[in-house]
């Protein structure tokens, strides 16, 4: 919509009210994965694979089959055979196949009458393996001596003579790089990496799954998209997906772990196996850390051209990364295009490989791609900076994209809040504070495309004129507080008359999961127009009433409203009046939309943090964090803060401490929250915040969506701030204080 | 194996189940006792979500047998709400937005008021401290610091 028809005054949008799942939150009322049970249940338990590369020679259950209590067992004998694609992969990593292809692959699986007894027939269940050679590391896997874990699975677009765990190649760029190297006075290239990492969500997947011999079959779980859980689980069974009726529960954080599907169809296929009795199923932590997510590693070449005056001439990137044992798993489509998204590119080229290696399947994890993309780029842009003795922030300022930019990876941006971002972030108290002896400062920008998607939404007016809106994407940080905000805005109603609730997949057509930052963007969209359509239908009732034309109706402050004079002169008639006879009037009251949602508003975030490096032990402490992100309208303002803290803190647990540790087995040794250890609140100081909106023009209300781009810069900034501070510049993920010691001592 | 008949008071009713020896507290509030409101996203100590008092110490629950609550009094944040008011720590958490998925929030909230009990005036370096055992993935502590730092000077009569 044309920038001078967004709205820019509210009644409801920009306010904190209370999130109307706050009080069953606060008082342990509110039902997680976990906390549902159905009578007559069965627990489950999974075997998992304790190599990380191993052929399945035989599986003998007997023993466990043997046990009082111990109702079925199923391996991948019990799915069914022929799928391709995706739902493949999805099925391998639902139960492996004739190769277990990571530490902590399930194997088998087994259902009885308690968790205790289903945990001690898991033990019994005795599985003969053929150790096969293993490779964990991405660069290892690339050499062109690596074993070949799965050979075969390259697609068309791996150039010949790529290393034979290459699935995937990209490649794509403009302008002349070489031409733009020759102007450049600076041209820098160095290799950065980053370690794995995990979304950490501290509630672990769980489920309650039953499913008869017929097919049909219910789902009570944690999950991110309950369309998708349906989608994959009848894909991974061979069942129709509308035999599935799936309910989400409440979720204890996702960050994208729970966009997919990871032990869902085992509850399943045990509850078909076990009569159609319902099966719960909960993961403990190490199987959350073996199994699920994470996000890929990777290792990144990055060239710039840079000028004297900061301005970038040219720049090339070339990425190895991994998602696991999985093909089409790793983002290398979305990194890429994020390296250079920040920057007005004249001359740029990008190219990505895609290597598979011993490790679990990957997920999504806030901003697939980018954290890593920008660690590279982000840093080097950094380094050339100080030898170039300029501003960081002004380098930024040169070469910023705005409105009208061809951006690095193709299209043009429309309105766009970057440089309002790095402006902002110069202009706060944090970029001017004085420091201290071992003390540094970074920064760093970040990028995140945002996603629209497959959404459909209702309204429904209640007799007492009341509102309640039906969405399909389970709520993480607060989209029922802003989704409720929007609507009272449309309605002209309070936000305490809107109930917003989400609901199980027999109850709207097909949504996406709550990913892309997508939730308060694509649902305000088609609740706006789903409200308008009950608007309609309001007018209309309060037109007949009075004896005049629709037309002649306009809808203002909560009420149908004669629109201007010669429509009759008439009391506003509220949605409470109308509400209360439209049984006798037309029947019931309600709006629907469906929309593939497009309008997607990209994201942009500048991020300044302050550390101090303890040069005894090469800890490092964060004193200050600024995060600046345009939100393009921020509809529940805290809880956007919250959105742009959350993602700091999980960019400086992957910047300082966060990764995957394997042994020399291929085995992962930190299966627990004390080895992966992720930021607790003695680690961090306040997260201080500046809300920037620039309103995205395809949004009725200006969203962009928060979700994402908070976790990008961090990565950078702190590799900045550390260099700074210390004088020595890692390149390599986490900057764990045994690395920023070695490094330190290095420097002499 | 056979189970242990277990008597113990949670939240002031007195209460009764039988628990295999193996079985942890928090299993036993959560699935013999209907009490969900503590949860598990570890299992080994390390993340604080089923934190409870016990006896009035602070514990995880998932590091008790649920036969060691035999004769003791235990406080969950189902017993936080007294006669229908919010205690001041879960009103503060909801209007300081200090939550967002709010997996944690029943094991923060337990111990926030444990430690408000001993120290009503605590800094915010010793509200930092002594979460440092709760883990929270989604909001940084930052608003939940906050909101222990207003709940006290609430309960002191400060605010």
């Amino acid at each position: 919509m044309p920038k001078d028809e967004l709205k820019t005054s509210f009644k409801w949008i920009g306010t904190r009210p209370d999130r109307p799942d706050g009080l069953d939150k606060v008082t342990g009322r509110a039902r997680y994965g976990a906390d549902f049970s159905l009578p007559n249940m069965l627990h489950a338990a999974v075997v998992r694979s304790p190599h990380a590369h191993a052929r399945i020679k035989k599986i003998d259950a007997s023993k466990a089959l043997a046990l009082d209590g111990v109702k079925a067992v199923v391996t991948r004998a019990d799915l069914p055979t022929g799928l391709s694609g995706e739902d493949l992969n999805l099925q391998d990593n639902t139960l492996a196949g004739d190769v277990a292809l990571y530490d902590g692959h399930a194997v088998a699986a087994v259902a009885a009458t308690s968790a205790l007894l289903a945990k001690d027939a898991a033990k019994l269940i005795e599985v003969e393996y053929e150790v096969l050679p293993h490779v964990i590391d991405v660069d290892d896997a690339f050499r062109a001596d690596a074993p070949v874990i799965r050979p075969g699975l390259a697609d068309h677009s791996v150039p010949k003579g790529a290393p034979g765990n290459v699935t995937r190649y990209i490649e794509f760029g403009h302008g002349d790089v070489a031409a733009g190297f020759a102007e450049a006075d600076l041209v820098r290239e160095e290799t950065y990496k980053t370690e794995a990492t995990h979304q950490g969500y501290i509630e672990p997947h769980a489920c309650v799954g039953q499913m008869g011999a017929d097919g049909k079959g219910e789902m009570w779980v944690c999950t991110q998209g309950q369309w998708y859980v349906r989608r994959m689980c009848a894909a991974v069974l061979g069942t129709e997906a509308s035999q599935l009726r799936v309910t989400p529960s409440e979720i204890g954080g996702g960050f994208g772990g729970k966009t997919t599907i990871f032990m869902e169809p085992l509850a399943l296929a045990l509850s078909r196996k076990a009569g159609g009795r319902p099966v719960k199923l909960v993961m403990s932590r190490s199987e959350v850390l073996r199994a699920t997510g994470p996000t890929a590693s990777a290792s990144m070449d990055v060239k710039i051209g840079m000028k004297k005056d900061g301005r970038i001439t040219a720049g090339t990137v070339s990425f190895r990364m991994q998602g696991g044992a999985f093909p089409g798993m790793s983002p290398i489509g979305e990194a890429l295009p994020c390296a250079f998204a920040c920057y007005d590119m004249p001359n740029v080229h990008h190219e990505a490989y895609e290597v598979l290696a011993n490790r679990p399947k990957a997920a999504a994890y806030r901003a697939p791609g980018s954290p890593m993309a920008a660690f590279a780029v982000e840093s080097l842009v950094d380094e050339m900076s100080r030898e170039l003795g300029l501003d960081p922030i002004d380098v930024r300022l040169t070469n910023g994209a705005k409105e009208g930019t061809k951006s690095s990876y193709g299209p043009k941006f429309n309105q766009i809040g970057l440089v309002e971002t790095l402006e902002a972030a110069k202009a706060h108290p944090n970029y001017a504070a004085p420091l201290g002896p071992n003390q540094g400062r970074g920064v760093a920008s970040g990028f995140w495309f945002n996603h629209g998607g497959e959404t459909s939404v209702s309204v429904a007016i209640g007799e007492d004129g009341t509102v309640q809106v039906s969405v399909g994407t389970p709520d993480i940080g607060g989209s029922r507080a802003s989704i409720a905000l929007m609507t009272a805005e449309t309605f002209g109603i309070d936000y305490d008359d809107v109930r917003v609730n989400v609901v199980e997949t027999g109850a709207l057509g097909v949504n996406e999961p709550t990913h892309g930052s997508r939730a308060t963007h694509s649902n305000g969209k088609a609740m706006y127009e789903a409200a308008g359509q009950a608007i309609r239908e309001l007018c209309k009732r309060a037109a007949a009433d009075w004896g005049i034309d629709a037309e002649a109706v306009e809808w203002a402050d909560g009420a149908a409203q004669p629109a201007g004079p010669n429509a009759g002169k008439f009391p506003p008639m509220s949605l409470r009046e109308i509400a209360g006879k439209m049984g006798s009037t037309g029947g019931p009251i309600s709006g629907h939309h469906e929309i593939t949602m497009g309008g997607v508003g990209a994201s942009f975030g500048t991020h300044v943090v302050d550390v101090e490096v303890d040069p005894e032990t090469g800890r490092t402490t964060i004193l200050r964090y600024l995060v600046v992100q345009d939100a393009g309208r921020a509809i529940h303002p805290a809880y956007v803060e919250g959105q742009y803290q959350g993602g700091a803190a999980q960019g400086i647990g992957w910047a300082l401490n966060e990764s995957y540790i394997y042994g020399k087995d291929g085995r992962l040794q930190n299966t627990v929250f004390l080895d992966y250890r992720i930021p607790v609140a003695s680690d961090l100081p306040m997260i201080d915040t500046v809300i920037v909106e620039v309103p995205n023009p395809g949004h009725p209300y200006g969203v962009r969506g928060v979700g994402e781009t908070g976790i990008t810069p961090p990565l950078p900034a702190i590799a900045s701030a550390v260099a700074a501070a210390t004088g020595v510049r890692l390149r390599e993920l986490p900057m764990s204080p045994p690395k920023v010691l070695a490094a330190i001592k290095a420097r002499g | 194996m056979s189970k242990i008949h277990v008597t113990t008071k949670v939240n002031g009713d007195d209460v009764e189940f039988l628990a295999d020896p193996r079985e942890s507290l928090l299993d036993c509030l959560r699935d013999k006792l209907d009490l969900t409101g503590a949860k598990e996203g570890c299992g080994t100590g390390d993340c604080g979500a089923c934190s409870v008092s016990l006896d009035g110490t602070l514990v995880c629950s998932c590091l008790v047998l649920g036969v060691e609550a035999q004769g003791k009094t235990i406080e969950t944040v189902e017993g936080m709400a007294q006669d229908g008011d919010l205690h001041p720590l879960q009103r503060k958490f909801i209007e300081h937005a200090a939550l967002q998925c709010g997996f944690c929030t029943p094991g923060i909230l337990v111990a926030a008021k444990n430690l408000l009990e001993r120290n009503p005036d605590p800094t915010e370096t010793e509200i930092r401290y002594w979460l440092a055992g709760n883990l929270c993935r989604c909001t940084g502590y930052d608003k939940i610091v906050r909101a222990v730092q207003d709940a006290a000077a609430e309960m002191r009569g400060a605010a």
